[in-house]
């Protein structure tokens, strides 16, 4: 008896739902950058659930196109927070206010 | 004995989650982010994906976590400051979890009462399947996902290269 395909989903919605929470909460920028990552996981999880419940490898396919993704993502955001650090000495999200007013 | 297994790992992997926004240090928060990814990994396995498994393992646990965790080592980070000017985003954030995990509950539900035509194949999840489909049918966007690795590569080295002072510059153009 395997777990049917709206446990899976409701799995993936929940750990979803704390990485968006985690996104508005937390204060650095690599806390959110991880945050985003646990969102892109639960994305995942429910690809691969539909592609387990339809037999068909696309799920299987696009999951890996989402994990190269992830990896610019990596690459791109974290040269985002040494270059912020470097000007800043701080990775506070509130602050990247130079562009306000 | 599946059913056990996924339960156990989907406590774990909520748990960690949780563990992860909740933690103010970031060294924390990555580590509690690991076992995310591993149990989500286990559970890919249950789910008769063993190259998604693998690759999760080597991607993200690998490779990502470590560079994050690099970063946090490297710019010697305190602990996140405890409270935010603006309350009131931890009222509009409750909020928006609270709406998503209702949506979570009404797929589970949709999905429930719409017709079950669950194809019991496990030959999906073969490494030779995935490399047949993603060199024939999916050629395309795995081209794009390369050019996507490339611009990455690209971009990552301009935005940490160390900007030259503009009198710096200036002297540099004097003296030609």
């Amino acid at each position: 008896m395997e777990p049917s395909l709206e446990t899976y989903l409701a799995l993936s919605g929940i750990l979803f739902a704390i990485g968006a929470v985690g996104v508005i909460y937390k204060r650095n920028a690599i806390g959110m950058f991880m945050c985003i990552e646990l969102m892109l996981n639960a994305v995942n999880l429910s690809f691969v659930a539909f592609a387990r419940h339809y037999g068909d490898v696309t799920g299987q396919l696009f999951v890996f196109v989402v994990m190269a993704v992830a990896a610019c993502e990596a690459a791109v955001g974290l040269g985002i927070i040494i270059t912020f650090f470097r000007n800043r000495e701080s990775i506070d999200v509130d602050d990247a206010s130079i562009m306000r007013n | 004995m599946v059913t056990a297994l996924f339960y156990l790992l989907a406590g774990l992997a909520i748990a960690c989650a949780i563990s992860c926004v909740y933690h103010k240090n970031p060294l924390y928060s990555a580590v509690s982010l690991i076992g995310v990814f591993l149990s989500l990994a286990c559970i890919y396995l249950t789910l008769s994906a063993p190259f998604i498994a693998v690759t999760q393992i080597l991607v993200y646990a690998g490779a990502i976590m470590v560079l994050v965790i690099f970063v946090i080592m490297l710019l010697n980070l305190d602990e996140d400051k405890p409270l935010n000017s603006l309350t009131y985003l931890y009222g509009v954030g409750g909020g928006l979890g609270l709406l998503l995990i209702a949506q979570a509950i009404f797929v589970f539900y949709a999905v429930n009462t719409a017709g079950q035509e669950s194809v019991d194949s496990t030959a999906a999840g073969k490494t030779l399947s995935i490399g047949l489909a993603m060199y024939t049918q999916y050629l395309l966007p795995v081209e794009i996902v390369g050019i996507l690795l490339l611009m990455a590569i690209v971009g990552a080295m301009i935005m940490s290269r160390r900007i030259r002072e503009p009198n710096q510059r200036k002297a540099e153009k004097a003296v030609e």
